[in-house]
Parts: C-alpha cells; structure tokens; sequence
C-alpha cells in the first residue's frame, strides 16, 4: 500500500474571544495580602476554584522569583492565575502564564462555571431578562444566569447554587446556595417559601446557614441588603 | 418493547445490588423474561446476591470489547429460567468499558428480553454514568438518612443532564425506592420520614423496603429475597413494587413496628 496516502488537509480554524475574569491587584508586603486572601478562602472555601484569575502587579515591584514565589503560593491555595499584567515582560520566565494587555474593567464580580443542565437554558433565553426553572434544582447543578432574575418553581436542593444577576425566586423549599444581584444589583432580592438555605448572598454581601437565626428557618422570607448590611426576615 | 432500568443511589451500600436482585427475580417470578447487569466492574457483588458466582465465565468487558458473544456471558438463574445474569469482571477496572460498547450490548439485549435492569455501582463516575446512558427508566434507591437523600438529588440530576435520554431532550422516569426503612427508628423520629424524603427529592415512590434479617440472609444465601423468604415483609415490599412497575395500582403501605415482645428484645440487642 502507498506509504505516502495523501491525506485530506484539515483546515485550522482561530477566533478571538473575550472572557471576564477576576483580576487580583497584591500590594506590599505580600504576605500580609496573602493573609486577606486566605481569610477570604477561610470564609468560602473554593471561592476562586475554577474561576479564571489575572495577576496585576502594576502597584508592587517584584523580582521574577519572588512572581514565582506568588504564583507558587497561590497555586498552593488552588488559585490558577491565566496572565499576568502590569509587568515587564523581561521579567516573566517561559514557564510563567503569559502577559496580558488591553484589558478592560467590568462589573462582573462573580462568575461560576456554566453546569451543563443549565447551558441549553441559557442558550434559548439568553435574549429574556428572566429565568424560569420549572423542575428542582438538584445537588451539585450550578444555575448561572447573569442577566437577570431566576425563578424556581420547585425546591433548590442542598449543594446546589443559583446565581443570578438580579433577584431569586423560590417557590420550593431553598436549601442550597442563592447569590443574587452578581453583577453589582444591591437592589436584588432573594425569595423563598421554605428557607433551609446553606448560604445567601447578594451583591458579593452573604451570609451562611450559621448566621441565620433559627426563628426563621423553615419559613417563607426574603433577604435583601440595607446598606452594607444583608438582612433576612419572614414574608408573612 | 423492551424497558432498560438503572438501578443507582450516588452513595454506597444503600441496596442498590440487593434491590437490583430482589426486583430482577420478582419480574421473572411474574413471567417476565428479565436479564440483570452488574456495572460495577472491578468490585463485582451482583453474582454473589444472586448465588451464581461460581459459574462465571465471560463477562460484560469481555462482550463489550468483543472477546466473547453475548450468549456466552449471559447466565441462566438456576430457580427461576428466565431470570438472567450478565456479570462484571472483577479484574478489570470501570475505564474497560465504552460507551459504544455499552450502547451495542444494550441493544442486543433489548431485542431478547422485556426488561434490563442495570445495577450501577456507587459514585458519579464513570461506571456509574455508563451504567444509567442508555437507560428508559430509573430506580433511585435511598436510605432514610440525609447524606443518602442529597446523594440521590444528584443522582437525580444527572439523570436529567447526562443520559442518552435527556439528551435527545427526552425524559428518564424516575421511581424512588426507600430501602433499610426501620418503622421504630423513624416513629422515634430517629430517621428522616418518608415525607421529608418526598418532599426533598420531588420523586414518586416506587416502595419502601423495611430493614430486616431476611434480606441480610437472603444475600447471604446468594438468593433473592423475593425467592428467599416469599412471604417476608422486604419480599412483599419488592414485589408490590414490581407490580408498580407494570403499571398496576398498588396501594402503598409504610411498614410499622411489629409489638412482639420477643422482637423487641431482638431488635434493642441488634442495635
């Protein structure tokens, strides 16, 4: 047979595409930033897990060892960093994630990863303000929908999350995570008819199952922020 | 028309294997031609429940990579003749199975017997995805506790997301089976409710299966608990199920504590 079979040649097809990410600005001295990080980690545990991360040293000078150093120390907390901005390239080793420039600011302060279940959803609607899930959220599914309000009609189950970029509603029991008004919405709300919720967040301001008081467990409520403040109460 | 049944839980040690047996034999006791396949590679139980770990040649690996025809790794029940068992091997691991492969021995299968069912091994892998893929319908088996009933919500969902089924955007029917239901436990409030459970899972119920001896000693016994002990509580409960699944009416019944003073006895001392 012909050793040399000519072989279909497949084209290579590139694009361009813009993703928001977290970008974490360390200031001096380090260890002291690392200190708020991990405080931070200690209050979410896998808060950044997953979660796309640039590097800014635009407001510290640091030698290329001690980049390392950084980048080995959060890679010790489960924080991959995707680039790095504000430094001269000079200083970057081959092993380093890239530079990045040209970035923007945008509102976005919390962005999950997209659970399958939830991405054909997405599709469909992503055009409508509202969400409407009309079976239960199950453990372990991530419903993301940043723009605009999520109505369940069943319950949310314990591990699982909603995160939407207005309010949350639900008309089942809440037992997972609720985080509304992500994109910087401190008007959002979240609504329950049964509050069994392992955390509530709004606006980046949260609150977990500790902190909420035992009176209002297994009841209708809301939760909405007065000032930097979350506060939960019953609806009836 | 054939209907292939996965019977899974996310957690481990629920009754899945027991539960797979116990509904395969009441089946094949109502003239069913029924065949059960164990999922769980490597960590093989569902030839020992049903008593036929002794006369296993090939297995499901060896058919799904071609090695041996169907036939050959399928297993005849020695009680019931249509009763059928296609084992896991116990030395191979869950990556030897393909998803082709599953698909082109479920069909197979289809064409041969009225009902599959599916014995998933514990976990969210991928035993236990390729297990429920092609699945029609679901038995999702929980214990009355609530580190089971979150693993089944999960389960759950991954019915809804990860199947051949949901992805053509069609529905897997799912069937709650509550398994090592303990009557005295949960009138003690020791134990979620059957309500509790419902109400966090939002699945019908298929049955409820009390916690007894007979089960324990039918596994032992390699013999299903329906063949095993026919007139005990667990085999009454496995076989309204059954009947559940075909369609009949059946009124559900929670078991509640025998008073026997001799029970009593027996039961503080087991627990």
């Amino acid at each position: 047979m012909d050793a040399t079979q000519q072989v279909a040649r497949q084209q290579v097809r590139m694009r361009g595409r813009s993703y928001v990410a977290f970008v974490f600005s360390p200031v001096v001295p380090v260890v002291s930033w690392l200190a708020e990080i991990d405080a931070t980690l200690a209050k979410s545990p896998g808060f950044f897990t997953g979660k796309p991360v640039v590097l800014d040293l635009a407001s510290v000078d640091l030698s290329q060892a001690a980049i390392a150093h950084l980048i080995g120390s959060l890679g010790e907390r489960n924080i991959r960093i995707l680039g790095i901005e504000g430094v001269d390239e000079s200083k970057l080793g081959a092993n380093m994630p890239p530079l990045l420039t040209g970035g923007r600011a945008c509102a976005i302060t919390h962005v999950e990863p997209k659970a399958p279940p939830a991405k054909d959803k997405d599709k469909d609607k992503s055009k409508l303000p509202s969400l409407l899930l009309e079976s239960p959220v199950r453990s372990g599914q991530s419903i993301v929908f940043a723009e605009g309000d999520v109505t369940v009609l069943g319950s949310v189950g314990s591990g699982a999350e909603i995160v939407a970029g207005g309010s949350i509603h639900v008309y089942g029991t809440l037992r997972g995570r609720a985080m509304a008004g992500i994109n910087g919405n401190s008007a959002a709300r979240i609504f329950c008819q049964k509050i069994e919720a392992e955390l509530l967040a709004i606006d980046g301001y949260y609150q977990t199952a500790d902190d909420i008081a035992d009176s209002l467990r297994h009841r209708p409520a809301q939760a909405w922020l007065e000032g930097e403040m979350l506060r939960i109460t019953p609806l009836n | 028309m054939a209907k292939v049944l996965v019977v899974t839980s996310g957690k481990g040690g629920v009754g899945k294997t027991t539960s797979t047996a116990a509904l395969g034999a009441a089946l094949a006791q109502m003239g069913q031609n029924v065949v059960v396949i164990d999922f769980d590679v490597g960590l093989r139980n569902l030839d020992l429940v049903m008593g036929a770990e002794r006369r296993v040649v090939f297995d499901l690996i060896n058919v799904v990579q071609g090695v041996a025809k169907l036939p050959q790794a399928l297993i005849r029940d020695k009680r019931l003749e249509n009763l059928w068992l296609l084992p896991a091997s116990q030395t191979r691991d869950k990556d030897a199975l393909t998803e082709e492969g599953v698909k082109r021995v479920i069909a197979d299968l289809k064409t041969k017997f009225d009902w599959i069912l599916c014995d998933s091994p514990a976990g969210i892998e991928r035993g236990a995805t390729l297990a429920m893929r092609y699945a029609d319908e679901a038995i999702i088996v929980t214990n009355p506790e609530v580190s089971s009933v979150r693993d089944s919500d999960r389960i759950i969902g991954m019915l809804d997301s990860k199947t051949a089924r949901a992805e053509r955007g069609e529905r897997v029917e799912k069937h709650l089976l509550v398994t090592r239901y303990d009557a005295g436990r949960a009138a003690r409030g020791e134990m979620l409710s059957i309500d509790d459970i419902l109400e966090i899972l939002a699945t019908p119920l298929l049955g409820i299966v009390p916690e007894s001896q007979d089960v324990l000693r039918a596994s032992n016994v390699g013999c299903p608990v329906t063949l095993n002990a026919a007139g005990s509580a667990p085999a009454k409960a496995y076989t309204d199920a059954v009947r559940r699944l075909m369609g009949e009416a059946v009124e559900m019944t929670v078991p509640v504590e025998r008073k026997g003073l001799m029970d009593r006895l027996l039961r503080r001392r087991a627990a």
